[in-house]
């Protein structure tokens, strides 16, 4: 886990407790002295202030979450999850996108096709990874790793977090809506088991052309998003410093998206955040990856491919006929 | 020619007019064209499919102009026309808008979809207006679309969808309106997989998640000159700190760069649609098809 001292605001008092019981406990091993009574309270109080604190999160507060600089990213959780990864590359045409990794790996002795969007831990590799915003390359290579695994009969496992595709002047010369429609269409012919877990950000057309999946898992405090909310304020009200009240609007938190049955399932972060415990993180997301794979196993490549195209047929909200608004 | 010379040239439509629209004369008459600045005479300009006399800018036109265009007369039954936008967000404002929309289009949401002839050739159409509030899609344009494709499946029938959304996904209807990427391009799968034509006409604007999903699969896709169309706004990237280059996302620089298939000239737009027709002929007009489903060698004399 990274060490550097980022925090965000509502952190701050669990984590100055947190530190307060360190140094107590510090000071007893080096005096000898005993301050049992005195940690025992502190930790129970601050057991009850992160409860506080992380039962009652805004939409804003999960935002700031999912885009959470120490958050775990695709290739921690590859480390966590599976084993004996092997990453491929490059989509055969232009480059190897960074932003977006793949390759093949075990889950749990299985082998299963893992993509990912990457973001960078500093600022080197934020900007060799691009802030895990990828190009249409990126794209390419993720599609053509999926085809690959459908030949080989693998699963698919994809791992979103993206905060958009970039929106750069290569991105539209090499055809970045092109790519991704491309994978939207490709990713509803798969005839594998096709997982997605929203783990940080879903930024947009950036998140879904990777997350056509037969199931969408979100972590507790992901988010998932038709646009950033600093833009939908610059659009609704002109003003980018709105992003907290168009959070609210946009109802882009996991909880919200399981009502519109966008994603299927939430998984519970550690308390405070995935960030706090990357492996119990990782041992409930497998858990999860472990549970809807051995459902999706059972269904022919024809049923999966049926499943996953009516799961997004029937998405969408309209009046039809004269009772409408 | 001066804008006076040609209101004189031209007095007898100053009258009908006048007695008609009498407020609205500057626009009614007159329209500017944004690119040589010349005035246009309206009525003239209309019967030019909305293209300048002068510099042959393309005017942004609504649903039903298209459509009049393109579909031979009398022949375009709507369907799916009683579709209209929830609010599912509950997202603030969002009703006001859609009525206001609803109000300055005349329509109940942002497309029109439905079977028409082209030189008597039968085929789905839809388009997209951008009238109705940018001609974003949200889930009925979303289910449009995808219930178009159905039809055409269903009937053995080429599509046609013109898109021109400057808006792409529409923000007010949040994930849903962003899994309409998702459930339109997923439609166009099948459609491919029905080996049926779907001819993608992108106009001005065609931008965002309409771009990123069923507008950019078409087996062919066409665009009108000029159209401005990409994936993100010219603004959010000139963000990121690189100047754009001219022409940059028009339809000539995505021809330039491989994306589309051929940019057309409003006026030989209906031609073209019905030669590209006429080399995929399907069940409805037998004559055309050997016994394997195939066009027969005949199938263009
Ligand atoms: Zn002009």
């Amino acid at each position: 886990m990274p060490n550097s001292p980022f925090f965000l605001d509502f952190e701050k008092p669990l984590i100055e407790m947190e530190e307060r019981i360190a140094a107590l406990k510090k000071f007893t091993e080096e005096k000898n002295m005993d301050f049992s009574d005195e940690i025992a309270r502190l930790e129970e109080r601050a057991c009850k202030l992160g409860e506080e604190i992380f039962g009652n999160l805004t939409r804003w507060q999960r935002v700031q979450l999912a885009r959470h600089p120490k958050r775990p990213f695709a290739l921690d959780y590859i480390k966590l999850i599976f084993h004996d990864f092997i990453e491929l590359h490059g989509d055969r045409h232009f480059r190897d996108d960074p932003a977006i990794i793949g390759g093949i790996a075990g889950l749990d002795g299985r082998p299963v096709t893992v993509i990912g969007q990457q973001k960078g831990r500093d600022t080197k590799e934020n900007i060799a990874r691009n802030f895990g915003m990828p190009h249409p390359e990126g794209y390419r290579k993720a599609l053509r790793l999926m085809k690959q695994a459908d030949k080989f009969g693998r699963p698919i496992i994809c791992i979103v977090d993206t905060p958009a595709a970039y929106p750069g002047i290569g991105a539209e010369e090499r055809g970045q809506a092109i790519a991704i429609a491309e994978n939207l269409k490709e990713m509803t012919k798969l005839s594998v088991p096709v997982i997605v877990v929203v783990t940080g950000e879903g930024g947009s057309g950036g998140a879904l052309g990777i997350a056509l999946g037969n199931v969408v898992l979100m972590l507790e405090n992901s988010i998932y998003s038709v646009c950033p909310p600093e833009s939908c304020a610059a659009i609704i009200w002109k003003d980018g410093t709105l992003a907290e009240k168009a959070a609210e609007e946009l109802k882009l938190t996991a909880q919200d998206l399981l009502k519109f049955k966008v994603t299927d399932e939430i998984i519970k972060e550690p308390l405070g955040g995935a960030h706090r415990n990357y492996t119990e993180t990782a041992v409930r997301i497998k858990e999860a990856l472990l549970r809807h794979l051995q459902q999706l196993s059972e269904m022919t490549g024809e049923e999966l491919v049926r499943e996953r195209y009516n799961k997004f047929r029937n998405m969408g909200e309209f009046f039809e006929g004269e009772g409408g608004g | 020619m001066a804008f006076k010379d040609l209101f004189r040239s031209k007095p007898r439509y100053v009258t009908v007019d006048l007695s008609t629209k009498k407020k609205e004369i500057p626009e009614a008459l007159w329209t500017k064209c944004p690119i040589c600045g010349q005035m246009l005479y309206a009525k003239e300009l209309a019967n030019n499919l909305y293209i300048c006399m002068k510099c042959s800018y393309h005017f942004r036109i609504d649903a039903k102009s298209r459509i009049s265009q393109l579909v031979d007369e009398g022949t375009f039954i709507e369907f799916d026309a009683e579709l209209q936008s929830k609010n599912p967000l509950n997202f603030k404002g969002y009703e006001e808008k859609l009525s206001k929309a609803q109000k300055v289009s005349g329509l109940k949401d942002a497309m029109i979809s439905g079977e028409g002839m082209i030189y008597g050739r039968p085929a789905v159409i839809g388009v997209i207006d951008f009238n109705f509030m940018g001609g974003s899609m949200g889930s009925v344009v979303g289910e449009k679309v995808v219930r178009s494709i159905e039809r055409s499946i269903e009937k053995e029938l080429p599509l046609i969808i013109v898109s021109g959304g400057g808006g792409g996904a529409r923000m007010q209807e949040g994930i849903l309106s962003l899994m309409q990427m998702a459930k339109t391009s997923a439609a166009v799968a099948r459609l491919s997989e029905a080996r049926l034509l779907y001819i993608s006409i992108l106009t001005d604007p065609t931008m965002g998640g309409i771009f990123a999903s069923f507008a950019s699969l078409g087996d062919i896709n066409i665009a009108e000159p000029g159209a401005v169309i990409g994936f993100a706004g010219p603004r959010v990237i000139e963000q990121t700190r690189e100047k754009l280059p001219t022409g940059f996302q028009t339809a000539e620089f995505l021809l330039e760069h491989g994306m589309i298939d051929m940019v057309v000239h409003r006026k030989n737009l209906k031609k073209t649609l019905k030669k590209i027709l006429e080399f995929h002929p399907k069940n409805h007009c037998v004559e055309d098809i050997d016994s394997h489903g195939l066009p027969s060698p005949n199938a263009l004399k």
